[in-house]
């Protein structure tokens, strides 16, 4: 019998069919991936095998078993049973998945007893004993610590504890590690697997990444709009798609391994000589779905030290002059016991016509330096150019701009976007309105915007219009630098394709030097010509991409390109297996999550 | 962790956080500095709090000596209380005699007789010339029993209440007690008050007029005498706590954490009594310290109402009268027990809550 | 007292940096109307109004004012109990006799909500006029404005409003109509929430991207202020005022009950009860139709601001609506990236602080 069945599942909230005909079956022990972009409805389902939508006023039709139950037709202790003891969720932001005023421990014990209704001291010890499991260090003394004390790897792992603590048949992990650095994702993964092959339990992995899915599961549902697209094992649907769509969110995603080479101009010729070891294989292989979604340009590159790039493209006249110097910058929060270094002594250099990306985890420090470069940040000390010139004074640089990560606050709700983008020239004091119309016009042309929606406000854009919208605002300055801080990581992946499309597409045009701030390798290297990694606020490592990326040098460069997941599962295993080996040498996360804590 | 924070935030906003961390700098992290800090937080406010006073009560508006004299005075009169009063010294001067007073006492020359006023000496009264720090020690216990008694039986009806219509929401429970707390708030203390002795103690005569029986003297006397009052005041008050108590816990409910718990399969009763209560302890402990701090001001209201001899009743007569230095004393008391409760109540859930001490 | 009540009340105000759709106006009102008790609340505060503006009209159509004395309507031989039957109720004055004066009952009334509602109003515009000014500043401003601001306004928050305007009426001159003298005290001891919370929420809108990008396009500090935060500021604002006008009418009756505010002859219904226990058995109506004048008033007032608060802030309100579970869009959840999740956290217990 199957551990899960769904036939026909529908969900409606009011008028929205979020959820439209879905069927799948999971047998015992066995993991599934639901992978779609927002508002596929991949969440919603795993909210009905719970029978979560009860009471919320959403209409739920079809029919949902899970180990024998009926989730519509069973009563509210059944239900209770089945929630935690049959299947078990874990969920996206482990901080606030956890009650704040209780400790970790306690908040097990009493999901435990809520199941087993064993006695307080036996519920606690458990609770230690399955917080042991998942590997948190001293764990009868961390099971007394509050979420707040723990960083986020070990809540993700203390939610996985409290699942287990039921011992469930089914987990159901809703986006376990989206909220999670690269290298804490993988631990985590790496953790959901050990434990299946442990426990047993089967596994529903609802996800946006297609390589988290490739990590974990044995089969995949692909989801948009509701409905499944396909079906199929993992390889399969994820080697050889057969929709359309399948292949558009496939190509869409970018890839570590430096793939999508497509036709670069001006650096295709210097390129491909030289140092795209190590992975040049895997980027072959997936040649040819690079740039379906638009991937143009900016990505790959050529090889060569960073010199041979520069200087050949400046000889083409792609690059150009140095546009922003730093020098030694650094930026002190607070002070006394209190203070924070945030970025401690950067030095770069950035040319009209390149873009150079900033990578690095949370708290490395990176939004921190973008700002700084434009000026909304003045640095402790250290020395910061512009064009040559020492930045006069306080406040904005001129001749910067900034996309910003946050497509809802970057836009102020109540001024038209036309109203906004304009603000540029307003404030440089161009005061013929039709004369301002007509720019901004050309400008929303010019990003893909319909120039009729001038007088529409944010809410009426969708997240990737909005970037389209900040990036018209911030051209509308005339300027020769633009720092990008995580400009798609709010965004879907076929959005991200387009946006980042969108920004190599201007650069090449108007020879913008771009800064590009992102948490994620993958799409640095598609859209840079040299990056930066950064840790506690430091560059580690810094080149032409190809030469990191392919032959990173520093450790932890090393780290961060093996915890990126992979699109292949074969090498996702391999790489499973190497991080296996490496964990028995350094204790990951647990390490960093006590040093964070001696910290605090 | 809030240098991280910290760090993603624009600097102007880092600059005005920059101020306290400089602060913790100086008097070191963990709980200890927290309370330091917290205290010494206190002690800035009510040195604020007592120039703001003085200066507001005996610069700003009127001729205080004209005041005080009353209006019937001769210009020479006028004079001569102002020469008493010193009130032709500059403001800091008097100012700084006053502090002195409140920190080492005082010694007033009455004409002939020298009058020593004690260490938190605020004044002596201008009608009866009698020391404002005593005169307010003789009026706490009427205002103690008043409150204390009226106290307990406010947080146990109101946050019952806040509690049992978060339980019920969406219940015809909760539809009937949001009626009744809402009446409650809209009804002021002296209309319920006077609507209840009306009634209780003039038609149905259950309870005597309240007259204040000392607790020593008869307790039960002392009781039954207050327990107009107490139920006048609490059921006023209750209204208030019941929908903060109601709010702060629907508001914990919607919180992602209490979906994990409804996910793992915990009772309704469990989230409600142990989650949502939880996250509700923190604004209600706030209002009640707040609360009891007031009530050194004196309940003015239900005092003036019943007629019971404490701080509130005292303070109306003194604005009455235009008794200055009785009038100030009371202020300056009432903030210095609202800033003290609230500075306790800080620390104590600090003590529940370590996540207070890191921001 | 209600200060704090108020600012705990508030979910939402001054913490969460979401903005309102731009179309503002227009959903404000679609959200106000599907509130049934609201509408009937604002119906009755119309009428109120009404009440108040047109008092002259009222009394001119009984035929009365509010200040005469009708000493033959008294028997002063049994203290000032009016005489007839009900207090005193006759064609010509329709609600009865103030006892002793002889004074028309029904005027009084109607000039009372003037005085109460006027007061209360005046001082809210004041103590809203206040609070942005200085909460605005302090969120703007340096580091010593900030502390310096904050500190003031704690005290004032600390302080209870009742204490401090009845020891501020007693050293305000006399030269003023007493009317305008409680307000100008109520607004300028009330104004501590405002300030708390339009600084609160200063801080976390200077903190938007929007803002930020309008200081990279050139703009200064006052256009920024204009164009980026006080619309934005208006909601919170609003709402917190609209909590604050039956906070206020409460206060000045207190303070009128307590003969230190709006004093006679002026008629007020906070002052109209000081006196009303000695009659209740005489003229029961002295004490009821104040009191009842002053419940709806308050309640009606009370039910508006949650309605208010209500379609300013839906997202507060089905909060507190219904506490079951929601599932939530996907788009939000996918917003959520590592960085700006660990902003959330010290953010989430500052406002916990800020809001009790």
């Amino acid at each position: 019998m199957s551990l899960v069945e769904v036939e026909d599942l529908g969900v409606e909230f009011g008028a929205v069919r979020a959820v439209d005909s879905v069927s799948f079956t999971l047998a015992p022990g066995a993991a599934l991936g639901l992978v779609g972009e927002s508002g596929s409805g991949k969440s919603t389902v795993a909210s009905a095998l719970l029978g979560l939508h009860r009471d919320t006023g959403a209409r739920v039709t079809g029919s949902v078993r899970v180990g024998g139950v009926d989730v519509a037709a069973a009563g509210d202790d059944e239900l209770r049973r089945l929630r935690g003891g049959v299947a078990a969720m874990v969920f996206q932001d482990p901080l606030s998945a956890l009650d704040p005023y209780f400790a970790v421990g306690d908040q097990i014990a009493e999901v435990h007893r809520a199941h087993s209704g064993v006695s307080r001291r036996a519920a606690r010890a458990r609770a230690v004993d399955v917080l042991g499991r998942v590997g948190i260090p001293d764990a009868a003394r961390r099971a007394r610590s509050r979420p707040h004390e723990f960083s986020g790897g070990m809540r993700q792992r203390a939610l996985i504890a409290m699942a287990l603590a039921c011992e469930p048949d089914l987990l159901i992990a809703d986006e376990p590690t989206t909220a999670l650095d690269v290298t804490v994702q993988a631990q985590i993964l790496d953790l959901l697997h050990a434990l299946r092959e442990e426990t047993g339990m089967g596994l529903l992995l609802v996800t946006h990444d297609v390589g988290v899915a490739a990590e974990s599961v044995d089969d995949v549902l692909v989801m948009r709009d509701g409905r499944v697209v396909e079906r199929g094992g993992v390889a399969q649907v994820l080697g050889a798609p057969r929709e359309a769509y399948t292949r558009e969110l496939l190509s869409a995603v970018p890839r570590v391994e430096g793939s999508g080479s497509g036709p670069v101009p001006g650096s295709g010729t210097s390129s491909g000589s030289g140092s795209d070891s190590g992975s040049g294989s895997a980027a072959g292989a997936d040649d040819g779905v690079g740039d379906g979604g638009g991937v143009g340009d900016g990505g790959g590159g050529g090889g060569g030290d960073a010199e041979g790039v520069v200087d050949a493209r400046r000889a083409e006249g792609v690059v150009g002059d140095v546009v922003v110097e730093a020098e030694g910058l650094r930026r002190v929060f607070g002070r006394g016991r209190r203070a924070f270094t945030a970025v401690d002594g950067v030095s770069l250099t950035v040319r009209a016509g390149e873009t150079l990306g900033v990578v690095g985890e949370s708290g490395s420090g990176k939004t921190t330096l973008g700002r700084m470069l434009v000026g909304l940040l003045e640095p402790t000390a250290g020395q910061l150019r512009h064009g040559g010139a020492e930045k006069p004074g306080k406040g904005a640089a001129p001749g910067v701009q900034m996309v910003f990560q946050d497509p809802v606050s970057s836009l102020n709700p109540r001024r038209s976007v036309g109203e906004s983008i304009a603000d540029p020239l307003r404030a440089r004091g161009d005061r013929d309105g039709d004369a301002i119309r007509a720019r901004v016009r050309d400008l929303m042309q010019r990003v893909g915007l319909d120039p009729a929606h001038y007088d529409r406000y944010p809410h009426e854009f969708s997240g990737g219009q909005r970037q389209r919208v900040g990036i018209a605002r911030a051209l509308a300055a005339e300027p020769r630098l633009i720092v990008c801080d995580e400009p798609v990581s709010a965004l879907d992946v076929t959005t991200q394709a387009q946006v980042t499309a969108l920004l190599a597409e201007l650069q090449r045009e108007l020879g913008l030097a771009l800064v590009f701030v992102a948490h994620d390798l993958a799409v640095v290297r598609q859209v840079s010509d040299r990056v930066a990694v950064m840790r506690n606020g430091r560059i580690v490592e810094q080149g032409p991409v190809d030469e990191v990326y392919g032959a990173p040098q520093d450790p932890y460069t090393r780290q961060l390109l093996a915890a990126v997941p992979a699109l292949d599962p074969a090498v996702a295993a391999e790489r499973r297996a190497a991080r296996a080996a490496g964990a028995h040498a350094v204790r990951e996360d647990g390490g960093a999550a006590g040093k964070e804590l001696a910290a605090a | 962790m809030t240098a991280t924070a910290t760090a993603t935030t624009t600097s102007a906003a880092a600059r005005s956080r920059g101020g306290a961390a400089a602060l913790g700098g100086l008097l070191g992290g963990g709980f200890t500095g927290f309370v330091l800090r917290r205290v010494l937080g206190a002690v800035v406010t009510l040195f604020v709090l007592s120039v703001v006073i003085y200066a507001v009560f005996y610069v700003a508006p009127g001729d205080v000596a004209q005041i005080t004299c009353g209006p019937r005075c001769s210009p020479a009169q006028v004079q001569q209380v102002s020469e008493q009063l010193k009130l032709d010294d500059p403001i800091h001067v008097r100012y700084l005699d006053f502090l002195r007073g409140v920190l080492v006492g005082h010694d007033y020359s009455t004409g002939t007789s020298v009058l020593h006023c004690d260490a938190p000496c605020l004044g002596l009264s201008y009608q009866t010339d009698q020391q404002v720090t005593e005169l307010i020690l003789n009026k706490v216990p009427v205002t103690a029993s008043l409150a204390i008694g009226a106290m307990v039986l406010w947080l146990i009806l109101g946050v019952g209440t806040g509690v049992l219509s978060a339980w019920r929401r969406g219940r015809p429970t909760e539809r009937v007690l949001t009626a009744l707390t809402l009446a409650g708030t809209a009804t002021p203390v002296f209309v319920i008050g006077l609507l209840l002795m009306i009634l209780v103690c003039g038609k149905l005569q259950w309870l005597p007029f309240p007259q204040y029986v000392p607790f020593t003297d008869d307790p039960q006397q002392w009781a039954w005498n207050l327990l107009l009052p107490w139920v006048s005041l609490a059921l006023i008050e209750a209204a208030k706590y019941a929908r903060l108590t109601r709010s702060s816990m629907l508001e914990t409910l919607a919180e992602d954490h209490v979906r994990t718990f409804r996910a793992y399969g915990v009772r309704e009763r469990s989230i409600v009594g142990r989650h949502a209560l939880r996250g509700a302890l923190a604004p209600v402990i706030a209002l009640s310290a707040n609360d009891f701090g007031s009530m050194f001001g004196g309940a003015l209201l239900t005092e003036t109402l019943f007629g019971l001899p404490g701080l509130g009743r005292e303070l109306v007569q003194a604005v009455r009268v235009v008794d200055l230095p009785v009038v100030v004393g009371m202020v300056l008391v009432t903030g210095f027990f609202v800033v003290l409760a609230n500075a306790v109540a800080d620390v104590l859930y600090a003590v529940a809550d370590r996540r207070v001490v890191l921001s | 007292m209600s200060e704090a009540l108020l600012a705990s009340e508030t979910p939402g105000v001054g913490a969460t940096a979401v903005p309102a759709p731009a179309s503002g106006a227009r959903q404000f009102w679609r959200r106000l109307r599907t509130q049934r008790a609201a509408l009937a609340a604002a119906a009755v505060v119309a009428l109120l109004v009404l009440v108040a503006l047109a008092a002259p009209l009222f009394t001119a159509l009984e035929g009365q004012d509010p200040t005469s004395y009708h000493p033959a309507l008294v028997d002063s031989a049994r203290g000032g109990v009016p005489v007839g039957p009900f207090g005193g109720i006759s064609s010509e004055h329709w609600l009865g006799v103030e006892p002793q004066t002889g004074r028309d009952l029904f005027a009084r009334l109607v000039y009372g909500a003037r005085v109460s509602l006027g007061v209360a109003l005046a001082a809210t515009v004041l103590q809203v006029a206040i609070g942005v000014t200085v909460g605005l500043a302090g969120g703007l401003g340096g580091r010593w404005l900030d502390q310096t601001l904050s500190r003031a306004t704690d005290v004032m928050v600390a302080l209870p409003l009742m204490v401090l305007a009845l020891a501020l009426l007693a050293v305000v001159p006399g030269g003023f109509p007493r009317p305008v003298l409680v307000a100008l005290v109520i607004g300028f001891v009330g104004w501590g929430g405002v300030a708390k919370v339009v600084r609160a929420k200063t801080i976390s809108l200077k903190s938007l991207d929007h803002v930020a990008a309008a200081r990279l396009s050139g703009w200064g500090g006052v256009r920024i202020a204009r164009r980026e935060l006080l619309p934005a500021l208006a909601a919170p604002v609003i709402t917190y005022a609209a909590l604050l006008v039956p906070t206020n009418i409460t206060v000045e009756a207190a303070l009128s009950f307590l003969g230190v505010g709006v004093k006679p002859p002026t008629a007020s219904w906070g002052q109209m009860l000081t006196s009303a226990d000695v009659w209740y058995q005489a003229a029961p109506q002295y004490l009821l139709l104040p009191a009842a004048a002053l419940f709806v008033t308050v309640l009606a007032l009370t039910v508006l601001g949650d309605g208010v608060r209500t379609a300013l802030d839906p997202r507060a309100a089905s909060r507190l609506r219904v506490g079951t579970l929601r599932t939530r869009k996907a788009d939000t959840l996918r917003t959520r990236k590592p960085d700006t999740l660990r902003t959330r956290k010290p953010d989430t217990l500052r406002t916990r602080k800020d809001g009790s």
